[in-house]
């Protein structure tokens, strides 16, 4: 590789070619600020319009200022980062940002969080002297995204994250000039839109303009009303990241002390997800058992590949983007339906509980959730089974509204029977661990053997697209792998055109899976991040004593007691559910 | 040509078709076939002539008479006394306004004297329709000697030597372009054309398709070989619809012809051309944007490198090119370089066609030796200033070029001289300023325009632009401080250093031109609250001098909001109150009894 030489405020670099001055910069500790620029390290996200000019710095011999995101270094370049000139520009892009931007930092659900305001505050900027009118745009509220465009800055991120990862192909910038802004086609409202709430463009959004829909005050009012009892369950890659909320390093594991706050904030009842996630296993595995044999046996009616049906988002999106392969997911809801649904008739059942009034909570990494529970499908008599989904970030809030210190708490369990599962449940919030936990319980049910090893290194990973195959004692079983949706169209349309063969698919919306998920604390373009909460996820199940899904004494009892076996009438109608062709829905209305 | 003894070329440019020009055309062929000339005398509807300013225009051939302002009534007596009599009709000759008296062929008309016409040269002359008569006119050679005598490295070198730059407003050498686009290795190239033109009152691009548009097939094609293309796309605005079709008919005939096509002339060299539409966007002008826009995208610029001779349309090499570039092209391979680089300066070769508009007498679209003086432009060409006001500024290169005054007024036009001057060149928008003009009002003119067309992509241009357009806004309202004018300038500075694209770090340009040029006039708005040219509404008010007036009460019968009182024969009264300000007393009054303070 040819190398570069150049200065960089006086210091010699030497960098390879095709580097950015952004990313030369940054190699001896000369970090020029950005806004619209955005790079997940490592997966193949990147943002880089160019487009905020926040990041320009003078180089000798050049007419303007350059874009450091955006300008590659050439041999000899002379740089400078902060000189007077440079300091004026961007402070001077700065104040013109900010005087198109609400003053309602006091009151914004991003403060804190917000990239502008950071910036604003690093370049102590203390006075707008560029004061006029503001753009003022219709907010949007969906079931599970609100769009406040007032504070939108053009950078550009979630149209990258809905166009390029997502290829779901909503958001796109119109209108032109002062007037321009990132909207769904003709302006319409998402719920008008092909979006499928995976909440990438909120995990992104650097100000106030994306974020989730608030279920917190509904929660609030449940937990204050003496006639409901309110039980709680908590999403597995949710423990991996709350605890970066209360400024805990990346991938600390906080499963103890999110139960013990939980408690303290009055559920009744704390019960984990990663149950449902066992129970999930226990259906789709069938499932899947199932649909393999058959195949095996001839049978032509057969759908194979099964595809994984965890994940809100991916059934929005092939709902409305491939409704002709809405036959091959499995027909298993996702863990936090299953959890309502048992939760609502089991449980509800023991306690001697009205489902009327019991209300459940979910605390989900995802803002797709609060769509998913909202769906029609998944209520009875108009009481839906998961009453509110709270995301991530949600909660820490919540907690610390609640004047809970989070780091004083003790390590504290789940309750019984819905809060007892697996190390299989707990790697559903990563890429690749649904499949990994499925074919863990499918392995020793079709074999009848026990697995020779637990962990399958080969289907975990970063990589958008993973291929693995894996002995079933002497039966090969090709398996993909898919997170981020624009690697779920990839490995769709491969399946389309017949060109891979698999058995069984697992996708995840979220690059990285739910531990990249759209309610998950930000993480402000720092990848390792998410690696670390993967590893977190992975360090969890392997501390767990019981790791196979089939083998959780609860979900054992639960068959016993209440649903026979995994695939019996009474799981099919509480624990599967079926999908609509959404793909001309919006023509219809109009 | 030759089986007819005379021609009438009657122009069918978009402006005089505005004009009945197509009715006209009728006109001559009934009152031929009525009189039994149409086997010898053809009427031919040719592209824009120029001289808009006095259209519709007719003329004839052999004699080159040159009719000016002609109605379809007209055309009776034209075939009368023209055509039958042999005498020139006298009524429609063209006036000399400073030796008063008829001219009858473009050879005396200041307006034409003048002028070089390359680009233009078959504009007016030939009928566009008619892939024959370009070719009597020297077409398709340039692409006959290329592709038989010349390698395409040789053929690059030519242009590359002639020294020829682009005219759509940067000025880059074209033929450096040709060679950049030619050493990249693809499997697919695209020549494009840049017919998006945009500028407010620019209309060269449009007159070369619509008059000439063979000339631009050719020069893509010859394009082609150089680079290595096989496909060309001219991106065009769709309210262009004349363009259009002549350049469909065109592509056609050249099709028929062979000169597009495989195999083309017999050289193995492929080439075919499409037409894309563009939706009339400004910054679609600038050619990432374009390029950008012709694949389906949002039309906003990218940033530079890569360029599109790297990495153009689909991601392959891509060579962009304007209309007025292309159009300059075969000329250059039929008459020789030396030829070429003999006319124009040192650095800027060849010609430059203006649309010269504005307050001057004889507005219309000219093509100028590169070199000639904003003066004998505006004064000889344009014929001076209307109603012998006093000339005030000079605004080149668009909505983003500079204004230039008095000063500048013997300075050679080309590329580097325009923009030391701090205006530039543009793709040939030239709008002249009289005394009455307010440059604070023009500015923000200006501006109002970028504002509109600004693709929104970048901060600077996104938001700068509208802070900018508060502050002049500002101004002509008599609310501006002398610290608004400074931000101006700082604010301006900053837009031009940090914005993306060339819209962006030009949209200042007027407002700092006039800032240096006419800083008196702002401080005039900002401490005096006084608009000298007596353009911002704010800033003036209307008043009767009772002594002046005589009571006729045309005022007060005019005024359109009864602002105006007074008994007739007495001296009348302006209620500031109820008064808008919209000077229609001031213009209905016999009596210079009014006046604005």
């Amino acid at each position: 590789m040819d190398k570069i030489k150049l200065t960089i405020d006086n210091k010699t670099v030497e960098v390879e070619k095709g580097t950015t001055i952004l990313e030369a910069a940054k190699t001896i500790g000369v970090h020029i600020p950005t806004l619209c620029h955005m790079k997940l390290d490592d997966m193949g996200i990147e943002n880089k319009p160019g487009g905020c000019r926040v990041c320009v710095v003078e180089v000798d011999g050049r007419k303007n200022l350059a874009p450091s995101c955006v300008t590659e270094v050439n041999n000899g370049m002379k740089i400078n980062t902060h000189s007077m000139r440079v300091i004026n520009a961007r402070r001077t892009v700065v104040e013109l940002i900010i005087s198109d931007h609400p003053y309602e930092c006091l009151t914004c659900a991003k403060a804190g969080n917000c990239e502008l305001q950071k910036l604003a505050q690093d370049m102590g900027i203390r006075e707008i002297h560029y004061e006029g009118e503001q753009s003022v745009y219709r907010e949007d509220t969906s079931p599970a995204i609100i769009r406040d465009l007032d504070k939108c800055i053009m950078c550009r991120r979630c149209e990258m994250m809905c166009n390029e990862v997502q290829t779901v192909g909503v958001l796109s910038a119109i209108n032109r000039g002062f007037q321009a802004v990132v909207s769904p086609p003709f302006e319409q409202n998402l719920d008008h839109s092909v979006c499928t709430y995976c909440g990438q463009c909120v995990a992104v959004c650097p100000t106030g303009a994306l974020t989730e829909v608030d279920h917190t005050p509904a929660v609030i009012r449940a937990l204050s009303d003496p006639s409901k009892t309110v039980v709680v369950q908590t999403a597995p890659a949710v423990r991996a990241a709350l605890g970066e909320a209360f400024g805990l390093e990346p991938g600390t594991l906080v499963t103890g002390k999110m139960a013990a706050a939980l408690r303290r904030l009055g559920f009744d009842f704390v019960f984990d997800t990663d149950f449902a996630a066992d129970l999930t296993i226990m259906e789709e595995g069938t499932e899947l058992l199932d649909r393999l044999s058959r195949h095996l046996a001839g049978d032509e009616t057969v759908k194979l590949p099964i595809l994984t049906s965890c994940c809100p988002a991916w059934v929005n999106f092939f709902e409305h983007q491939f409704p002709d392969m809405k036959d091959i997911p499995s027909s298993a809801k996702s863990p936090q339906q299953m959890f309502g649904a048992v939760a609502k008739t089991y449980f509800a059942d023991k306690q001697k509980i009205d489902r009327k009034d019991l209300v459940v909570v979910s605390i989900m990494p995802c803002v797709a959730k609060k769509y998913e529970c909202s769906r029609e499908e998944f209520s009875v008599d108009g009481n839906p089974d998961v009453d509110y989904a709270l995301t991530t970030r949600e909660l820490a809030a919540f907690i610390k509204l609640a004047n809970i210190d989070f780091h004083a708490l003790p390590d504290e369990e789940f309750d019984h029977p819905l809060g007892d599962s697996t190390g299989a449940g707990v790697i559903f919030g990563a890429t690749g661990g649904v499949i990994e936990a499925a074919v863990r319980t499918a392995y020793e049910l079709h074999t009848k053997k026990s697995l020779p090893r637990i962990d399958f290194e080969e289907l975990r990973g970063m990589d958008g697209i993973r291929e693995a195959t894996i002995d079933f004692d002497g039966l090969p079983i090709k398996i993909g792998i898919a997170h981020g949706l624009g690697n779920a169209r990839k490995l769709l349309e491969d399946i389309q055109s017949g060109k891979s063969q698999f058995h069984a698919i697992e996708i995840m919306s979220c690059p990285g899976g739910c531990i990249g998920g759209g309610g998950q604390p930000y993480h402000h373009s720092d990848s390792s991040i998410l690696k670390k909460r993967q590893m977190a996820i992975y360090s969890e199940d392997g501390m767990k004593t019981i790791r196979k899904s089939h083998e959780n004494p609860y979900i054992l009892k639960l068959y016993e007691e209440f649903l026979g076996k995994p695939m019996s009438e009474k799981a099919h109608h509480l624990l599967h559910t079926n999908y609509f062709d959404k793909s001309t829905v919006f023509e219809q209305e109009d | 040509m030759t089986d007819y003894k005379m021609h009438i070329l009657v122009c069918g440019g978009t402006g005089c078709r505005a004009s009945q020009s197509e009715k006209i055309v009728d006109a001559f062929k009934s009152e031929l076939e009525t009189r039994a000339l149409d086997d010898e005398v053809k009427v031919i509807a040719t592209g824009c002539f120029g001289f808009c300013e006095k259209g519709p225009i007719v003329k004839i051939i052999p004699d080159n008479t040159f009719y000016v302002q002609v109605g379809v009534v007209d055309v009776k007596d034209i075939v009368e006394e023209h055509v039958i009599k042999g005498r020139p009709l006298k009524r429609l000759l063209y006036h000399d306004p400073a030796t008063k008296s008829q001219v009858t062929d473009t050879a005396h008309i200041d307006f034409y004297k003048k002028q070089v016409r390359i680009a233009l040269r078959n504009c007016g002359f030939i009928n566009p329709e008619n892939i024959d008569e370009y070719i009597a006119r020297d077409g398709y050679a340039a692409l006959g000697k290329a592709l038989s005598e010349m390698t395409p490295a040789d053929a690059t070198q030519l242009v590359k030597d002639s020294g020829l730059r682009g005219r759509g407003g940067g000025g880059f050498p074209t033929g450096l372009k040709w060679e950049i686009t030619a050493k990249e290795k693809s499997d697919q190239k695209y020549v494009v054309c840049n017919a998006d033109e945009g500028d407010p009152g620019a209309f060269m691009d449009r007159s070369i398709l619509e008059g000439d548009p063979h000339s631009v097939i050719e020069a893509m094609a010859i394009c082609g070989y150089c680079i290595g293309a096989s496909k060309g796309l001219v991106y065009i605005r769709a309210e262009y619809p004349l363009a259009i079709n002549r350049l469909k008919i065109a592509l056609e005939q050249a099709r028929e012809y062979g000169l597009l096509g495989d195999d083309i002339l017999g050289s193995g060299f492929n080439f075919d051309i499409d037409i894309r539409y563009g939706a009339g966007a400004f910054v679609c002008g600038e050619e990432t944007a374009l390029i950008h826009s012709m694949e389906g995208h949002r039309g906003e610029p990218t940033f530079k490198p890569p360029f599109p001779s790297v990495s153009g349309y689909l991601g392959k090499p891509t060579n962009v090119n304007n209309v007025e570039t292309f159009a300059n092209v075969p000329v250059i391979f039929n008459k020789g370089v030396e030829w070429f680089s003999s006319i124009g300066s040192e650095k800027s070769k060849g010609t430059k066609v203006f649309a010269l508009a504005g307050k001057v007498n004889n507005v219309g679209l000219i093509e100028v030796p590169m070199g000639i003086t904003l003066r004998e432009v505006i004064f000889d060409i344009g014929g001076g200033i209307r109603g012998g006001k006093k000339f005030k500024a000079v605004q080149t290169g668009g909505p983003s070029g500079g204004c230039l005054t008095e000063q500048h007024l013997d300075t050679p036009i080309d590329y580097d001289n325009l923009i030391a001057a701090g205006s530039m060149m543009g793709s040939g928008g030239m709008i002249v300023m009289d005394e009455d003009d307010c440059m604070v009002s023009i500015a923000k003119f200006y501006l109002e325009f970028t504002l509109e067309e600004s693709c929104g992509k970048c901060t600077p241009c996104r938001i700068g632009n509208k802070r900018l357009h508060e502050i002049l806004d500002k101004i002509t309202k008599g609310k501006g401080t002398l610290e608004d004018i400074e931000r101006l300038r700082v604010l301006g500075n900053v837009i031009k250093d940090t914005s993306l694209c060339g819209l962006g770090q030009t949209s200042p340009n007027p407002i700092l031109s006039t800032l240096d040029n006419f800083y008196d006039e702002y401080l005039a708005h900002v401490n005096d609250k006084k608009c000298p040219a007596g353009q911002c509404k704010d800033l003036v008010r209307y008043e009767i001098d009772p002594d002046a007036c005589t009571g006729c009460t045309l005022c007060f019968r005019n005024c359109p909001v009864g602002a105006i009182s007074g008994e007739k024969k007495m001296p009348h009264y302006i209620d500031q109150t109820l008064c808008i300000k919209c000077g229609v007393c001031y213009e209905k009054c016999r009596f210079k009894a009014i006046s604005i303070v």
